[in-house]
């Protein structure tokens, strides 16, 4: 009998975090699929993790329709996510976040790599701060 | 494969006569593969005594897999009669860490003021190695490790061998934050390793109602390592890590409650106690 499939542990515990901050906040893995976030972050999104699941790379960059604050669109590898996956390194932004049901809301946004052990990228936290909503 | 366990107490040692039946020498047990080769799990107080046997047998190859550095799964280490022969290689595996090598962390115990002998001075050959992340083989078992919850670097282990599977989690808190039946099994810290053993040996430190007190001190209730079982789909679960505040009739008690938890019958769970014996695979007897 084989071992079966799992998640990294770096993930496993970063996602256990999520799901006990108040903080809205996203879990990608190291394909860059968004693979969790919590409920905080659900109100951003406005749609539930368990409603959505995982979603591909592909798929999610789209999801948020980021923009910088005076509207200019965002593209995924320019966000402070996306810098933190291909860069490999902290980053920040202040952006603009629509949701599912066009709600828009201001972010100040930060993500980070996370890596297990030197080298070896397991995924990203990005964390959001909303500053103001409409 | 033959597994014996020399020692099951959690946090420190705990001699006495509230704990003969369970016995009171931390974290320590043997593995004998088939084709003879010696595995130890962990370097607890059991180790002395496994030390002994193994010098006598005239063992002269072993492999000392460390699930973490915790002083209750180090202390033997010391006074292991093995490293004091030079005809002896043992190897040390442990889990890995970004900032120091397994041999100095080591040290930091094998050397003076804590122990007078220092790590450079053993006479045995020692290799270190870092817990192995994919497969290895070792005589005719393979062996995986990975990372669990726990306080600081920890890993647990998978060995199979003759048809035969273990899985060893001796320090373990999958539930922290999180409702392990709410999860999918692959978000489940340690699943991969305990997946479908014939069986878990599995940290049991604490009764339900003593966790809310411990939470994240890095040990599983009853509650939770039987929901862990239950996910995983073990053949056996053994209670292991008993608190060391924990007389044996106690642990009775605690079993007594994972059996009903399981559901799987009064056999589907046991405790370890020093001495525990169990042939697993093809080395069974019919």
């Amino acid at each position: 009998m084989e071992s079966a499939p799992q998640k990294a542990l770096v993930l496993i515990v970063a996602r256990e975090l999520a799901a006990n901050l108040a903080t809205p906040m996203f879990l990608i893995d190291a394909a860059g699929d968004l693979v969790f976030y919590n409920e905080a972050a659900e109100q951003i999104l406005g749609k539930s993790f368990a409603e959505l699941g995982a979603i591909s790379a592909l798929t999610w960059g789209e999801m948020l329709n980021l923009t910088t604050p005076d509207g200019q669109p965002v593209r995924r590898r320019d966000t402070p996510a996306g810098i933190a996956f291909w860069h490999q390194r902290p980053a920040h932004a202040t952006l603009r976040a629509t949701a599912f049901d066009g709600s828009v809301h201001e972010v100040e946004a930060t993500a980070y790599p996370l890596f297990a052990k030197a080298g070896e990228m397991h995924g990203v936290v990005s964390i959001f701060w909303e500053t103001s909503g409409s | 494969m033959n597994v014996r366990v020399w020692g099951c107490r959690g946090s420190v040692a705990a001699p006495g006569p509230e704990t003969m039946r369970y016995g009171g020498n931390t974290s320590c047990v043997e593995v004998r593969t088939s084709d003879g080769a010696s595995l130890v799990l962990d370097a607890g107080t059991g180790m002395r005594p496994l030390g002994t046997a193994l010098a006598t047998e005239g063992v002269r190859e072993v492999h000392v897999l460390l699930s973490h550095l915790h002083l209750d799964h180090l202390q033997g280490l010391g006074f292991f009669r093995p490293l004091f022969d030079p005809d002896v290689h043992v190897h040390i595996w442990g889990p890995p860490s970004p900032v120091q090598s397994l041999a100095d962390r080591i040290a930091l115990y094998l050397s003076p003021p804590l122990f007078p002998v220092r790590l450079s001075d053993i006479p045995a050959t020692l290799t270190f190695h870092d817990a192995p992340e994919t497969e290895i083989a070792i005589g005719s078992a393979r062996v995986l490790a990975a990372a669990v919850t726990h306080q600081g670097p920890t890993v647990g282990y998978r060995i199979t061998d003759g048809g035969g599977s273990l899985c060893y989690l001796p320090d373990h808190e999958p539930s922290l934050g999180v409702r392990l039946a709410d999860l999918d099994s692959d978000w489940i810290s340690g699943f991969s390793l305990a997946h479908r053993v014939d069986l878990l040996l599995h940290d049991a430190q604490y009764g339900d109602g003593e966790y809310p007190d411990h939470v994240g001190w890095g040990h599983s209730c009853i509650e939770h390592v039987v929901e862990f079982a239950r996910k995983a789909d073990v053949g056996r679960l053994v209670l292991f890590h008993h608190d060391p505040y924990h007389d044996d009739d106690h642990l009775d008690e605690l079993r007594t409650a994972a059996a009903v938890r399981l559901g799987r019958g009064d056999d589907a769970v046991q405790l370890a106690y020093e001495g525990m014996h169990v042939t697993l695979g093809r080395d069974r007897a019919p």
